[in-house]
């Protein structure tokens, strides 16, 4: 298992449980990507993102056929999708469209959106330059997971997003971490940094109009918060400590006969 | 001379070697060299109208070169060149 090696802790404790060889790149995931195709060529390893890579990226698929079943078997109007290498994006895009092959529903109509943050957004920097190819990036952004500067996939990112009528955006990361807060405080999900990217582009899509009131939306927030506490510990509040007395519960909630109130 | 990796893709027309030594002075000068040493090479990297095919990455001592100039860049005894293909990456 090849990974950058300032990747947050609680992902490198996640796999290392497994027990695999996790080697640490010096590097970010470009230089990764870079490294692994080499060793691919040179020594015959099969990684499952670049020479086996249909299985990763046919497998993406799932989350268009989730949706759709999810929905009663129609398809959402807008969906929005978090970028670094433009897979996801690509492959939801393809997955609605097999669902109509099959006869699962009649038309696919969805507009599709994708969500990069800005310090690295080369898709929808692209997107919105009205460009077809992109330019590559030094990443540096919270937003870890989609830090590609050099996105494999940019181009079919693009050429979906635009066949399907949809838009692209990016946002800072303190917009990212107030998403995370705002996803967390009004539906009860805690999401890491790229759920972040796309629920901060979901509200940046909203406020332009680009989607509307009415329009049956999903966004695809793919991690979980555990795994990048560093990006909010600083965001959020502390806990009260308190002595276990009814006393210092009062006094510090100001209830009670020791609160100074009422009671 | 230059150390220059080659993809698989491309190995058919190096005749199976990985990696080949160049003489150059920029990455325009490596692939007109390189496709005088391996005819055919150069139609791989470039279009019609020479530019460098969308999902070509060349790399000079590990930096991408559109961080650097480009076809332009310069290159010096020594250096090393990757040629890797645009197929990698998650989400």
């Amino acid at each position: 298992m090849f990974i950058p090696g300032d990747l947050e802790a609680a992902k490198v404790l996640g796999n290392l449980i497994y027990k695999p060889n996790v080697v640490e790149v010096e590097g970010n995931y470009d230089d990764v990507n870079r490294l692994c195709s080499e060793i691919a060529a040179e020594h015959g390893w099969a990684f499952v993102n670049i020479n086996v890579r249909p299985y990763y990226a046919e497998g993406s698929k799932t989350l268009a056929f989730e949706t759709v079943e999810q929905l009663g078997w129609r398809t959402p109007d807008q969906v929005v999708i978090p970028m670094a290498s433009g897979s996801l994006l690509t492959k939801i895009w393809k997955g609605l469209h097999e669902m109509k092959a099959v006869g699962l529903i009649n038309d696919v109509r969805t507009k599709i959106n994708g969500a990069q943050a800005e310090g690295c957004s080369p898709i929808s920097t692209a997107f919105k330059a009205g460009r077809d190819f992109f330019k590559p990036v030094k990443p540096k952004t919270i937003a870890k997971s989609l830090a590609i500067g050099n996105p494999a996939d940019g181009y079919y990112a693009l050429k979906a997003t635009a066949e399907s009528q949809g838009s692209m955006d990016m946002v800072t990361d303190d917009e990212v971490v107030e998403s995370i807060k705002l996803l967390a405080q009004t539906e009860g999900i805690f999401a890491e940094t790229a759920g972040g990217v796309t629920i901060g582009v979901l509200q940046k899509l909203v406020k332009n109009g680009t989607i509307k009131k009415g329009d049956v939306t999903v966004a695809y927030v793919t991690g979980n918060g555990l795994k990048t506490q560093e990006a909010v510990v600083d965001a959020v509040g502390r806990p009260f400590r308190i002595q276990p007395s009814l006393v210092a519960f009062e006094k510090t909630f100001k209830v009670g006969k020791n609160g100074g109130g009422d009671a | 001379m230059i150390k220059v990796r080659i993809p698989t893709p491309l190995r058919p027309l190096t005749k199976g070697q990985g990696e080949v030594e160049i003489a150059a002075g920029s990455i325009l000068d490596l692939i007109e060299n390189l496709n005088a040493a391996h005819p055919g090479i150069k139609a791989r990297l470039c279009d019609d109208s020479g530019e460098l095919r969308r999902f070509v990455n060349i790399y000079v001592n590990e930096e991408d070169i559109r961080f650097l100039k480009g076809k332009d860049t310069s290159l010096k005894a020594g250096d090393e060149v990757s040629i890797v293909p645009a197929i990698a990456g998650g989400r």
